[in-house]
């Protein structure tokens, strides 16, 4: 039985009140409620996206790459994205994914920041603590089967150690010299771990920045959903250092000679 | 009007097989818990250096494989579990006890599961060496052996003749041995992972084995082993060892 007789809705007999003039207010809700309703909402899928991001280790520390594109599907929707972000003074996040999600765990991080600033213990966080955050957040999520749709990698130095993470939507995590996430798993990944597995002690910051260069490139010659527009983040005992936009050099002049898939006549 | 929403169709699935495989074996008074180091995710390794095996306590060795999020999580859970059973009894749970709180733990999410297959090996308190192996919803059994996960298939049916003697004819006038030493059993579990690493893509990289020795037991039997590294403090009392080797990375 319902008890709020504004829930019984206007008289019946239309000679009461012709042109419903009775005013209802908003009223309780006093329906069964259905459990499942709020869970349509839940199930998602990425909507505007990021592509891979590229990490290695080299000599003095951790060096990421990420283009700064943010798709729309097949739509190259937004062009001067960052999609590598510094927290604190020792760690840089790279995310792919969904964008939306991304700004969301920015927040999250921005969040316990100011709480650390704030809190003025003599202690700071590095890139270990903040890859066991992100990774609690992120398996938390998918356990409320609610997920935030990114892959991330964490990389950083402290204390005079380096340190590069991944961790990703099913709350998955890793250590590794190299790591890339999305289609740079299948392209760059075994570039990477040919220029970079046993010589993470030797290659300089240059021939890091050089392996990360040509990773691009081949990602941009080959991911349909990569820009030539790319950022450098390094991260050293001297602190995290994020570049401005670089253009990635390319060349098609090879395309003047492969001859029987176009309109030529010869 | 808000209008009854339906329940959909869910696409998101929670869970990811992340390839492996681990494997356990008692002898009469030590156990040996061993586990490859990479991790997948279908075709791509993911690292090459993830361990699935874990010491909880002096005499408690916990293997894990199957989704890699929920191991993770799961052992984070036992070890919290065990640390306040040290805060409130100011010794380390019994290793009988550590399996029976490991169905428990399982069990309490049955309808939501931890997607891993458990070994736990160690000490009893009565000195013998013991194997549990679980399911992921908390069906366990003490047993001699047990391999689980990617490479089960291939390396289980490999103990069951080694370590059980299964379809093999003793010579005549003498018996199988009930235990065998720990240098056998060491090189079993080296061979049982080459040979895994040889026929399945998702096993390789390294091996780990830890060794647990009962209370006063030598070290006999890990003396010329390359590499064994000790991991407890003391000597009185059970001791575990930690022995590393490559395995093929391709």
């Amino acid at each position: 039985m319902d008890h709020f007789p504004a829930n019984w809705g206007r008289p019946r007999n239309d000679a009461i009140d012709l042109y419903a003039t009775h005013l209802l207010h908003p009223r309780p809700n006093n329906r069964a409620k259905d459990a499942f309703a709020d869970s349509v909402q839940r199930t998602q899928q990425p909507i505007v996206t990021g592509t891979s991001v590229l990490a290695i280790k080299f000599k003095d520390g951790i060096m990421m790459a990420a283009d700064n594109l943010a798709s729309y599907g097949s739509l190259a929707r937004f062009k001067d994205v960052q999609r590598l972000q510094a927290f604190g003074d020792y760690t840089v996040i790279g995310a792919s994914g969904d964008m939306s999600d991304f700004q969301f765990i920015q927040r999250l991080l921005d969040d316990i920041a100011v709480a650390e600033i704030a809190a003025q213990d003599g202690h700071d966080l590095g890139p270990v603590e903040i890859h066991e955050y992100m990774s609690q957040v992120m398996y938390g999520r998918r356990s409320k089967l609610d997920p935030l749709w990114n892959s991330l990698i964490i990389g950083g130095f402290k204390d005079g150690k380096r340190f590069l993470s991944y961790v990703d939507l099913l709350g998955t995590t890793y250590t590794a010299s190299t790591i890339a996430t999305g289609y740079g798993g299948y392209i760059a990944q075994p570039l990477l771990r040919k220029a970079v597995e046993g010589y993470e002690d030797v290659l300089t910051a240059e021939q890091a920045r050089k392996i990360l260069e040509d990773s691009m490139r081949v990602l941009f010659y080959r991911d349909a959903r990569s820009l030539n527009k790319y950022q450098l983040a390094t991260i050293t005992a001297a602190g995290v250092q994020i570049s401005d936009s670089l253009h990635l050099e390319t060349s098609w002049d090879f395309a003047e000679g492969i001859r029987g898939y176009g309109a030529q006549t010869q | 009007m808000d209008s009854i929403a339906h329940p959909t169709q869910r696409q998101f699935n929670p869970y990811s097989d992340n390839g492996g495989t681990i494997l356990a074996i008692a002898g009469a008074d030590f156990t040996v818990i061993a586990g490859d180091t990479r991790q997948s995710e279908g075709y791509s390794i993911q690292t090459r250096y993830a361990p699935k095996v874990f010491p909880l306590t002096d005499r408690a060795v916990l293997a894990v494989n199957g989704f890699a999020a929920d191991g993770n999580m799961f052992v984070k859970k036992v070890k919290q579990r065990l640390e306040w059973y040290r805060h409130a009894h100011s010794k380390d749970m019994p290793l009988r006890a550590i399996a029976r709180l490991i169905q428990t733990m399982l069990y309490a999410r049955r309808f939501f599961p931890f997607y891993v297959y458990n070994i736990l090996g160690g000490i009893e308190e009565d000195g013998t060496g013991a194997v549990y192996s679980f399911d992921p919803v908390g069906s366990y059994e003490r047993e001699a052996c047990r391999a689980a996960g990617a490479a089960q298939s291939l390396v289980q049916p490999f103990l069951d003749n080694q370590i059980y003697f299964n379809n093999q004819q003793p010579a005549p006038g003498t018996s199988h041995p009930v235990h065998l030493p720990l240098p056998t059993i060491l090189s079993i579990v080296i061979d049982s992972f080459t040979g895994a690493t040889e026929r399945h893509i998702e096993v390789g990289d390294g091996l780990e084995m830890y060794v647990v020795l009962a209370k006063g037991r030598g070290v006999q039997g890990l003396e010329d082993v390359r590499g064994v590294q000790e991991l407890s403090v003391t000597e009185e009392g059970e001791r575990i060892f930690v022995i590393r080797r490559d395995l093929k990375k391709d």
